[in-house]
């Protein structure tokens, strides 16, 4: 059984291998995908573009594929990842949008890990009795709660029933400090400007919770099935006989062991929280990757980004799929039971 | 002298149903709303003045008008029934639901029991196994929306190009389901006893593996449509699959009209509405999906029977770190134990 330092690094090292063919079949798969029918597509893509447009764009897609994929595969690698009709790179707008949806999605799953652990181990604990039956119908409402339709009901009925701001980063576009990290309440809290940090706060509040609340079943189902594996074992029968309280033996000795399958689970979900900022982002005004996706997807009639929507594609894949690796490597470092080498 | 043989009572199936539906009461409304959802959607269907008295566009005289008994849910301001467009929508979500989910389950399905079964290194079928489980890996790697979004842009906007987009990033779900499904179940003793009373190897799949992958995979198909139907919702919220107000109206699509036109403040029925429509055909059959899986698992319909199956979990049980082993190499360290336990919401 290798578990030394230096089987870690091969246990790592070997994931890292892993992902290179993913990511080159994620590349390869968006790019089939988005060629799949060329005719007409120009039109459709442009529909309010002149005649020059439309004739570099059909030069452009009439290529031979391998030449298209081959251009498209070194513009990746180098940074160039095409434009929308207006001539707004893609790249540099991604990349000032992405710390944003880094954050609502942080925050969205520490609401989730706060509140949806305890909420499965409580459901776990009365299982089959009322207890049980409410959470069940908590998570369950959530999870039947289509994104827009959380969204909406927290922009329209909630945020002002509260008092709570529905749209942006800050109440002021721009907050008289540096933003170091493009993450706003981050931001305010390292300009140690407390007022900012409040408001910033306040806006990150509906949509982070709208987010969290929509997944919140995964993380209680997944912890109360597994703390309904372990409450049987021998271990916690013990200790509760050598007298400790229930609580304790609930969330200290119980739930450790329980934990591993659900922090799994929620790395698996961070990458996957990403395709419910689309429409929270739009709805909430948050400048992140999400708003950029709904526009370049032209939703809600704006003009589509063709770019722009296959790059929003292959971020999102790649988000997924780095989110699966670090999840992978959660339960190697968690588990004492697998062996790295 | 003959030892007296105690045969058990066996229950049939319907009775072990109802009183499965009877311990677990949020199952049995889950039921009792599909089943409702169904008739009603059927009544739509069949004869559409039975239930809704206007046309989808047709313009009343009430404007803006809260719910009331001759508009249910009010009307928006040209004087549309929103009781008669949320209602003429239903039959068109839920067969979208099953018409995705059932493709997908049946592509997927195929997929999964031959990259399942035949899946012996080296030969033709190895490779096959090999190469439909290594797309499925790619396709797992996007997050369906997304994927969809942009293939309605790429197919064409409307209700058949958004169905086949969906159908399209919907399958790899059911191969990596079905797959588990059947590798857990081709090396049990029963599957062997079979293959040493010399059945053949297709007629071992078709008759004896298949059999026992069914019941796993309808309870995912149940809770299916409901997911299904949220991404196809989502997509006409988004703008890209139905146009609103029109004779074919979508409750996303709708929910996005009426809070973009920006009255729903002041009108909240407009969106609450549709929101309602959807929120109540996902969580039927979330909770059907749930019941059934009490039903068809014969570990939970033993404890279900008894009463509660409260600290007694299943010796046997199928705890996700004992497949863990298997799903690591499908670069998942967690199998799929329900569906929200599989993926996010779009």
């Amino acid at each position: 059984m290798g578990r030394s330092l230096s089987d870690l690094f091969i246990f790592v090292g070997k994931r890292l291998l892993q992902l290179i063919p993913v990511l080159l079949g994620v590349i390869v798969l968006t790019f089939i995908v988005s060629h799949l029918r060329l005719t007409g597509l120009c039109n459709e893509w442009y529909p309010h573009a002149g005649a020059t447009t439309i004739a570099n764009c059909e030069a452009k897609y009439g290529a031979p594929l391998t030449t298209q994929f081959w251009q498209y595969f070194t513009g990746l690698l180098g940074g160039n990842w095409g434009a929308s009709v207006t001539g707004v790179q893609v790249y540099p707008a991604m990349a000032a949008d992405l710390p944003a949806t880094v954050e609502l999605v942080l925050a969205a799953l520490f609401l989730m890990v706060v509140i949806g652990i305890p909420l499965g181990v409580i459901a776990a604990q009365y299982s089959g009795r009322l207890g049980d039956h409410l959470v069940r119908i908590f998570y369950l409402s959530g999870w039947a709660t289509p994104t827009y339709l959380g969204a909406v009901i927290a922009a329209v009925f909630v945020g002002p029933a509260l008092g709570l701001p529905t749209s942006g980063e800050y109440s002021t576009p721009t907050p008289p400090f540096t933003q170091y990290t493009h993450m706003s309440v981050i931001d305010a809290a390292l300009a140690l400007n407390l007022p900012y940090t409040v408001d910033a706060v306040d806006h990150l509040i509906l949509p982070a919770v709208v987010l969290a609340f929509i997944n919140m079943g995964i993380a209680t189902r997944m912890t109360r099935a597994s703390m309904l594996e372990v409450l049987p074992l021998d271990y916690v029968k013990s200790a509760r006989m050598k007298g400790l309280g229930e609580f304790w033996v609930m969330y200290k000795h119980a739930l450790r062991n329980a934990l591993i399958t659900t922090t799994t689970v929620l790395g698996i979900t961070a990458g996957g929280l990403l395709a419910g900022t689309v429409v929270i982002e739009e709805v909430f005004d948050w400048p992140g990757i999400g708003q950029y996706a709904f526009t370049a997807i032209g939703g809600n009639g704006s003009t589509p980004n063709f770019d722009g929507a296959i790059a929003v594609v292959i971020i999102f894949a790649i988000a997924v799929v780095v989110a699966n690796l670090v999840a992978d490597i959660l339960y190697g470092l968690l588990d004492p039971r697998v062996d790295w080498r | 002298m003959a030892a007296p043989i105690l045969v058990a009572k066996k229950d049939g199936p319907l009775s072990v149903f109802w009183r499965v539906l009877r311990a677990n009461p949020l199952s049995f409304i889950g039921f009792l709303m599909v089943a409702i959802l169904g008739v009603t959607a059927l009544i739509v269907v069949v004869d559409p003045n039975l239930i809704i008295p206007y046309g989808p566009l047709q313009q009343t005289v009430a404007r803006n008008a809260s719910p009331s008994l001759q508009h249910p849910f009010g009307t928006d301001n040209l004087g549309r029934d929103i009781y008669s467009n949320v209602m003429l929508a239903l039959p068109l979500d839920l067969g979208i639901g099953f018409a995705i989910a059932g493709s997908a389950l049946l592509i997927g399905g195929t997929l999964g029991l031959i990259a399942g079964f035949y899946n012996t290194p080296g030969t033709i079928g190895g490779w096959t196994s090999v190469s439909i489980m290594r797309v499925t890996d790619i396709f797992l790697s996007f997050p369906s929306l997304i994927l969809a979004l942009a293939l309605t842009r790429v197919l064409g906007l409307g209700v058949g190009p958004t169905v086949l987009a969906i159908t399209i990033t919907w399958w790899p779900f059911y191969v990596r389901l079905v797959r588990g499904e059947v590798l857990a179940v081709k090396h049990l003793p029963y599957v062997n006893a079979a293959r040493a009373a010399g059945v053949t190897e297709n007629r071992i799949l078709l008759r004896h593996v298949l059999r026992n992958v069914l019941e796993p995979t309808i309870v995912y198909f149940t809770l299916d449509i409901g997911t299904v139907l949220v991404t196809y919702s989502t997509i006409g919220f988004i703008g890209v699959a139905s146009k609103y107000p029109g004779p074919n109206p979508e409750w996303g699509a709708m929910l996005a009209f009426y809070q973009q036109t920006g009255s729903s403040n002041v009108y909240p029925w407009l969106v609450i509405a549709p929101g309602a429509a959807i929120f109540v055909t996902v969580l039927a059959f979330s909770l059907l999906g749930d019941g059934l899986r009490d039903i068809l698992d014969p570990r939970t319909r033993r404890a279900f029977v008894r009463g509660t199956i409260a600290h007694e979990p299943p010796p046997e049980a199928p705890a996700p770190l004992a497949v863990a082993s298997e799903a690591v190499t499908d670069s998942n360290p967690v199998a799929p134990v329900g569906i929200i336990d599989t993926g996010t919401r779009s």
